[in-house]
């Protein structure tokens, strides 16, 4: 590398200012180690909020999230300037609300980048409560993570004071089933209502918190925000892809040697991302997306992580969840176990869920075993057909996306379990979160 | 404008009155609840729709005229 050094005189007159930080989530917590406000502020700098009297910040900082392309971390990849457009400015004050209920048995990102980084999450909730005018702040931790709830509460009792905490911010923990966290149950449950999603017939419609709107972004997202509002729209999409920019939060799981949380840039290849949690043995497939994802063969696994370019394989990014099963592994059992979990963690609302998801685990696990009668496949089809788009949220969809999937990349081995030959993995021990002892 | 007939999945009980009274636009699935396929109700079907989800014990049946009808179908973009 050479040095240009045309200012050499300059040495004395002032110190050099030290490089922008990298838009990295895990940039402090990578430098440091330390979570803290102090360790934050000197990695990221302040809180960059509006000087008073500033009257025309909300829409430059619109514009900057427009022009950043940041798209939501939670599953739906929705562009978040326009979510944040949707409640700007609206009457009541709108609420923040700040979900990392992550009911996702494959994904722990939320809950790391809570304990690795949460002045982050917390600045980009400010930021996005002072953009839309909201008046206050809600950040929903899953209940069955009591260890991330502590964190935030620290997070939030060193930031008061500090001049980090124009909007007040409080502390919840909703219940920590898998449909809890889908966005109208947790403002549902918020209400005093049940945890459980509402029927919702209208595109756009702003969720409402007893009468003020609900601007519900995903933990990961915020902290993005804070990023795109620190370091500008243009350094922002330095990392990743035009498209799809800046980095994501990735769990990685299953049979790999270093099972856990990886910050990775948007379309760096899934096996690279796989390859560095280091896999037990040959990889046979991969579950993207979580237990309402899509499998992908090894032969897809040079795709780039990204919305779009895994979409093109059959995969999907959702909330950055990356599950390996070994070649020796059985996908039809471990799909079978899935499908049996998923109708177990149905809200219970609607008929065609709560009856179509243990019909569907039913036929999966006498696929599993071997024990498919003649009509299976037919009944199957229809059942998956049946099933799909016919919730009031997606839980159902989901489970038919990963059984559909998983027929296709799995289809040599359906057919084996289905003539009563199963292959030999299938009494392997399950290699899923949560699902091992299964 | 086009008229559409939605199912409310969180209120329906699967009373299965709505397939009785407009065989022609509503079948049921193997557990007894209600499958509608999304298209526009037919114009001579549009009163025996109404009369439908005026009947249904639980309010579950919503027959709507008008341009935004996006239940059930992708999510929003």
């Amino acid at each position: 590398m050479t040095r240009t050094s045309s200012t050499v005189d300059d040495d004395r007159s002032a110190r050099p200012t030290p490089p922008p930080p990298a838009p990295e989530l895990l940039g402090a917590w990578r430098a440091t180690g330390r979570a803290d406000l102090v360790a934050h502020v000197d990695h990221f700098g302040p809180l960059p909020a509006p000087g008073p009297g500033d009257r025309h910040w909300g829409e430059r900082f619109a514009a900057a999230l427009d022009a950043s392309g940041l798209t939501g971390r939670g599953g739906a990849a929705f562009p978040s300037a326009r979510k944040m457009a949707l409640v700007r400015g609206r009457r009541p004050a709108p609420t923040v609300v700040v979900n990392a209920c992550e009911g996702e048995p494959a994904s722990s990102k939320d809950a790391a980048l809570l304990s690795c980084a949460p002045h982050l999450v917390l600045d980009g909730a400010e930021l996005a409560a002072l953009a839309s005018g909201a008046d206050r702040i809600v950040v929903c931790v899953g209940a069955e993570r009591p260890d991330v709830a502590v964190a935030v509460d620290r997070a939030v009792a060193e930031r008061v004071g500090s001049g980090h905490d124009p909007v007040p911010v409080a502390v919840e923990r909703p219940p920590g089933r898998f449909v809890a966290g889908e966005e109208s149950a947790l403002v549902s449950w918020l209400g005093g209502g049940p945890a459980a999603p509402t029927f919702r017939p209208r595109r756009g419609e702003v969720l409402l918190l007893g009468r003020r709107p609900a601007l519900v972004h995903n933990a990961e997202t915020l902290a993005h925000v804070a990023l795109v509002a620190r370091l500008g729209p243009a350094a922002f999409r330095s990392t990743g892809l035009p498209e799809a920019p800046g980095t994501l939060l990735c769990t990685v799981s299953g049979a790999v040697t270093r099972p856990g949380v990886y910050e990775v840039a948007m379309g760096t290849p899934v096996l690279d991302v796989v390859g560095g949690a280091g896999p037990e043995e040959a990889v046979g497939a991969v579950l993207t997306g979580g237990f309402g994802g899509s499998w992908i063969g090894a032969g897809a696994l040079g795709a780039p992580y990204a919305p779009a370019p895994l979409a093109r394989v059959g995969g999907v990014v959702g909330a950055g969840v990356l599950v390996v099963l070994p070649r020796s592994g059985c996908g039809i059992a471990e799909t079978a176990r899935i499908a049996a979990f998923m109708a177990g963690e149905s809200a219970g609302q609607c008929g065609p869920c709560v009856f179509g998801l243990p019909a569907l685990a039913g036929d999966l696990a006498a696929l599993a075993q071997g024990r498919a009668d003649r009509a299976l496949p037919s009944r199957l089809a229809r059942r998956l057909e049946a099933v799909d788009g016919r919730g009031a949220c997606r839980h159902p969809d989901g489970v038919v996306r990963m059984v559909r999937s998983a027929l296709a990349v799995f289809a040599g081995d359906a057919g084996d379990h289905l003539r009563g030959a199963p292959c030999p993995g299938h009494r392997r021990p399950s290699v899923l979160p949560r699902l091992r002892a299964g | 404008m086009p008229t559409t007939i939605t199912v409310n999945p969180v209120a329906c009980e699967a009373y299965g009155y709505c397939a009785e009274l407009l065989p022609e636009l509503v079948t049921l699935d193997e557990w007894g609840y209600p499958v509608v396929d999304g298209r526009p109700v037919p114009a001579h079907l549009v009163e025996l729709a109404q009369q439908a989800a005026r009947r249904c014990p639980r309010r579950a049946l919503l027959v709507e005229t008008g341009p935004d009808r996006v239940w059930p179908g992708s999510p929003p973009r």
